[in-house]
This record gives C-alpha cells, structure tokens and sequence, in this order.
C-alpha cells in the first residue's frame, strides 16, 4: 500500500471522511487548551504587559501561512509531475486558508506592534515578506477564478505556484537587503525563540499544534469540496454525453 | 510524402469527441471532412495541426509540414497587403510572394492596407498565405467563409495547382467545392467517442 | 526571428499605443510628482530615483496588456506557433520588442526628466545603467504575465496583480542602486544583484513562458 493510492479520488474522500473528526476535535482541544492556558495562566511579560499574549495567535498563523505556501508547491508539483488531480486540487484548497493565515498574521502583528513599537505597520523585512506573500496568495486564487477549463487552470496555477515560489525566496533576500540598507542593525523581531521563555513556550506549541491541526481540518474539508465539485462536472458532462 | 492518422482520439475542453479515426493521405490528394456544426471538425483539424495535444493515437508525417488557415487569418491592419504576406514569407524562409499575389488576383491591392480590405479580400489575402509557407500539408478550416463564387474558383484553381506540385490538402466544408478528394464523415467517430474515458473519469 | 521583431516595431509604429504609450506615462507621472509632494529640490532630489523608477515600472506594465492578446485574438499566434519558430524564440522576440518599444525610450527621456525632479547630477550614470540593466527584466517577465492571462477575458487587472509581486526584486535593486548613485555611496552590490537577476530572468523565463503559452494555445 503506498501514498499514491490516495491520488485516487473516491479513496481520498473515505480517508478524509475518517479523519475530519478527529482533525476537527484536535484544533478545538488544541486550540482552546493551548489559548485559555496562554491568555490567562501564564505570567504577563515584564517588558510587554498582556500584550506579549497575542504570540499564541501570532505565530502560529506565521507558521501555517508560509507551510501553507509549501504544501501549495509541493502539490503543485506533484501535479506537474504524476497528473494526480486531487493533489492540485489541494492545493488550490489550501490557498485561502493561507490567505487568511496571512491575514490574521498581518493583523495580529499590527495589534501587537502598536503598543510595542509605537506603530501598527513598518516597513520591516519580516512584515514585507508577508505581505508579498499575501501578494502571491492573491495572484494564485485569482488566476484559478479567471480559467474555466479545471485542467488548463490546474497547470497554470502549478507554474505560477512555482515560478511564484523562486521570486517570493527572491524578495525575501531583496527585502533583507533593502532595509538592512535603510536601518543599519536595527532588529524589530521579538518572536526569536530564545527570547521566549518556557513558561510561553510549551502553550505556544500547544496553540502551534492545534493550528496545524485546524490547518490540516481545512485543507482536507475543502479538498473534499472541490472533488465533489469536480464529481458533479464528470456527472453531469456523462449525462449529456448520453443523452 | 504520407500523412497518417491512425486511431485517433479527439478532445475538446478535456472530453473525448471524436474517436477511432484512421486514415492516410498521400501526396496529391485532397481530403475534405463533413459535419454538421459543433461536431469536432475544427477541433479534428487543430490537433493534426499540433496546435492541441491528441488525447490517444498517432499522427505521423504532419509536423513541419503544415501551412494552417483558420477563420482568423492573423492579418495586421496596419500593414499593406504586400507587407503581410512579406512577413509569413520571411517566417518560412524567405520564398517570392508575387506567385501568392498573382494567383490570389491581389496585385491590384498589393499597396492597399489590409485594414481597407472587403471580408472577402481578406479572406483571399490569408489564403494566399499558405502559398508563401511552401508547405506541403495545408490543413483548411472552412476555407471559402465569405468568399465569392469568382473567389472561390480562384481558391480552388490554387488549390488544385498545389495538389499537382504534389501538395496534400486538408478541408473542412460545407459547401461542394467540385474537387476529386475522398470525404471523411465525423458521424462514426461521435458514436465511439462516447464510450472514451474522460481526464474526469477517475472522479466518477 | 527578425522578420516577427521588426513586423512588431513596425505595428507598434504605426497603429500607435505603442512607443507613444509608455513614455506618455511616464512623462505624465514624473511631471506630476512635483504638484503632489511640492516643489521643495531637497526633497525632489531625494526621492527622484525612486519615482523614475517606479514611473518606469508603471509604464512597463501599462504595454502588458496587448502585448500577446493582440496576435492571439487574430489568430496569428497560432499560425506562428505552427511557423518554423520555436516558441521560446516568439516569446524572446515579443519581450525584445516590448523592451525596445517601452524600455528603451524611457532609458531615454529619464535624465531629462531627472533634470525635472533635481536628481543629483552624480546619480545619472547609475540610474541610466540600473535602468538599462532592470527594464530587459520587466519585459520578460511580463511576457510571462501575459502569457499566463492570455485566454482571459478583462485580463488586465489581472495580468497587474500576477506580476507585481514578480516585479519586487527588480524593483528594490534597480531603485536601491540608483538612489546610492544618487547619494554618492557605494551601488556596485545592488547593481550586480539586479545584473544577477535580469539574467537568470533572461536565462530561464522564456522557457517558462513557452510552456504557459502552449498550455494556452491548445
């Protein structure tokens, strides 16, 4: 028995149909565990106040919108290469969770840099890099809405994942290089795990697994819905054959 | 030269439409394909072309051997009819274009903008074309769309000039252009495409 | 290969939106800086490598759009695809001539308008060269973009949103190096990093797009 067989369809649907339960119930004990610990019984910082609590939203959504966009190319590959549909068509499932994580990102980062640095946005290489990604993310899902033909849409969005991939690994250079070129030595990054100490730690791992939990509840959930859509295509593409 | 088709299998938007067409074409002949609207022929003639990839079967003896005309005939507006016909010249290695104006009866309009053309001109300007190509296979899709009856004894002398220099000609018509060519019908090829499996089998 | 390049400069002459377009843009978006931040020269002259180069950015994307439609919507892509021309060879041909049509002129008309926005005179070399170095990249990628939305009705819009965040490393070296032209420091490491990009782009994007644009033909 090998991965492959998973390729098949109607044999994904019965793996995800037995695993959504269980991805579903891990994010929300994860999730509500890992939250209620991290928000109310863990100390405040003494730089930051309460306000070092949103790291428990923060970084796990900084975690799945980058593997969101790794799992997007590995998928998108494995499509260019072995033409097994339910693999493009997780990745296409995974883009709008990716943009949303982006997003909640993008957000949770501006709550949290206002009090600490005095400004909700900046031009910092890390922030930059993110909202190229959500740049990337956008383009993505739009071209998959443009094409009507699931195939032709299914190769064009795996290129541009892959051509998108090697410039996003470029801009996160560039954008390095750009700032460190306006602000010698200046580091805004807080989220280095040396400056975490354990009694953050261990919730945030909690919060990280239940996100990654509810990451995968996603993508395998809408997955399921882009089969069944390409389900009822062939359906009803056999029915007026027939008829 | 030989053109042959064996056991192809036609798509259109990912379903099979046509299936199971064989045949062979040897130099000097005509072929002309009959359908109604909406049967394949366009799609028929865009694969042998390579201009779409064939879902099964083999084509042998087609690349770098077309000279294709469709309804669209890439002609520039801005550019005279001379200067259109230059430019594919140059594109398949450089042949005169005054035999292509001469028996498309388009010296008078050599100078003229192909934006001023009549639909008919047009027509007849990307026909000549295929001439300036010097291919052997011309794969023509509904060549005589708007032509005249003078036009289309016009078409049809060229035509019939190239098959006796040993070209190979490909035709989707409806209307009888008198030629000495063998017919292939799609009506059999619909039926057994509907038993070929679609790229959306594996969801059903 | 020539015949199609100067079958293309020769439209983009004639039926105008071609060279006229872009540089028009460009004028447009350059002259009006100075009535949107002031006419203050200090601050003029600090931003002024900046703005040329996103107005030369802006321009580039501006041509995009027709740039494979055109030949696609009359069919003569498909005849040129069934041509003795490899595709790559088209695509090269078609970001050759929309660099000659769109980028070149700018290379151009830009230390005029430098003069206008009182870009230091030791910064035009720089932004000439980061310009004649970064341009050949915007155009080839965005021979891509178009080949990507080619079949897309209303694929403008589009066609922007894909190739912006592709544009971003050309962008940031090519306006980094001349922005340290401009301010006497050093520019040779943004200069060989855009150098490093446009080639790669040159090197590895028409391949890319040839498989795009056969994807879209079919």
């Amino acid at each position: 028995m090998s991965l492959w067989e998973y390729a098949n369809p109607v044999k994904f649907l019965r793996l995800s149909g037995a695993l959504l339960p269980w991805l579903w119930g891990g994010a929300l004990v994860c999730l509500m565990v890992g939250l209620t610990w991290g928000f109310f019984f863990t100390p405040d910082d003494f730089r930051q106040g309460s306000t070092v609590k949103i790291i428990y939203l923060h970084v796990p959504a900084a975690l799945i919108a980058i593997n969101a966009w790794f799992m997007m190319l590995v998928t998108s590959l494995v499509w260019l290469v072995r033409r097994h549909h339910v693999s493009v068509l997780a990745a296409k499932a995974a883009a709008p969770v990716g943009v949303a994580m982006t997003l909640i990102t993008l957000i949770t980062g501006a709550i949290w840099g206002q009090p600490m640095w005095g400004t909700w946005w900046a031009w910092d290489p890390r922030l930059t890099s993110f909202l190229i990604l959500f740049f990337f993310y956008l383009g993505y899902i739009a071209l998959w809405e443009a094409i009507d033909d699931p195939d032709s849409a299914a190769d064009l969005t795996s290129i541009l994942c892959l051509v998108g991939s090697v410039f996003a690994i470029l801009s996160r250079y560039a954008v390095n290089f750009w700032n460190q070129g306006l602000h010698q030595g200046a580091s805004l990054s807080l989220d280095k795990k040396e400056n975490v100490a354990d009694v953050f730690y261990l919730p945030l791992l909690v919060c990280i697994g239940g996100f990654i939990l509810l990451f995968l509840a996603l993508v395998f959930y809408r997955t399921g819905t882009e089969i069944r859509l390409r389900r009822i295509r062939a359906l009803i593409a056999r029915e007026t054959r027939i008829a | 030269m030989i053109l042959t088709v064996s056991n192809l299998t036609v798509a259109r938007g990912g379903v099979a439409i046509l299936a199971g067409i064989n045949f062979v074409m040897v130099s000097g002949t005509a072929l002309v394909v009959r359908g109604p609207n909406g049967s394949g022929k366009t799609s028929l003639l865009r694969t042998i072309a390579g201009l779409q990839p064939q879902m099964s079967g083999q084509i042998t003896g087609a690349e770098d051997r077309i000279a294709y005309a469709a309804h669209s005939d890439g002609l520039k507006a801005a550019m005279s009819v001379a200067e259109n016909l230059e430019f594919w010249s140059s594109v398949f290695g450089g042949p005169s274009i005054q035999p292509a104006l001469n028996a498309f009866n388009l010296n008078s309009l050599a100078s003229r903008r192909a934006g001023h053309l009549s639909a008919g001109q047009k027509r007849r300007l990307g026909l000549a074309r295929l001439m300036v190509t010097e291919r052997p296979l011309w794969v023509l899709d509904e060549p005589t769309v708007s032509l005249d009856a003078v036009s289309v004894s016009i078409f049809i002398s060229a035509l019939e000039s190239h098959l006796a220099n040993g070209g190979m000609a490909l035709i989707s018509t409806h209307i009888d252009l008198g030629l000495d060519a063998e017919v292939l019908d799609m009506t059999p090829f619909k039926d057994l495409a509907a038993n070929v499996e679609t790229s959306d089998q594996a969801f059903l | 290969m020539r015949a199609l390049l100067i079958r293309d400069l020769r439209l983009a002459l004639r039926s105008g939106g071609g060279f006229g377009l872009g540089l028009t843009f460009f004028l447009i978006v350059i002259v009006l800086v100075p009535f949107s931040v002031g006419p203050a020269s200090s601050l003029l002259s600090r931003i002024a490598p900046g703005i040329l180069w996103l107005g030369a950015l802006l321009a580039c994307l501006l041509s995009l759009d027709r740039l494979l439609t055109v030949d696609w919507e009359d069919g003569a892509l498909d005849l040129l695809s069934t041509s003795p021309i490899p595709l790559e060879g088209i695509v090269s041909i078609k970001a050759l001539a929309h660099w000659i049509t769109t980028g070149l002129p700018l290379l151009l008309v830009a230390p005029l308008l430098g003069v206008l926005l009182h870009l230091p005179v030791d910064g035009f070399g720089v932004l000439i060269s980061s310009l004649a170095l970064g341009t050949p990249a915007l155009s080839m990628i965005g021979v891509f973009g178009a080949a990507l939305t080619i079949g897309i009705k209303r694929g403008g819009l589009l066609l922007s949103l894909l190739v912006l965040p592709l544009y971003i490393p050309t962008l940031i070296f090519g306006a980094e190096a001349a922005r340290r032209g401009a301010q006497g420091l050093e520019f040779g490491t943004p200069l060989l990093f855009l150098a490093g990009i446009t080639g790669f782009v040159l090197a590895l994007m028409p391949f890319v797009a040839a498989v795009v644009l056969r994807l879209n033909l079919r």
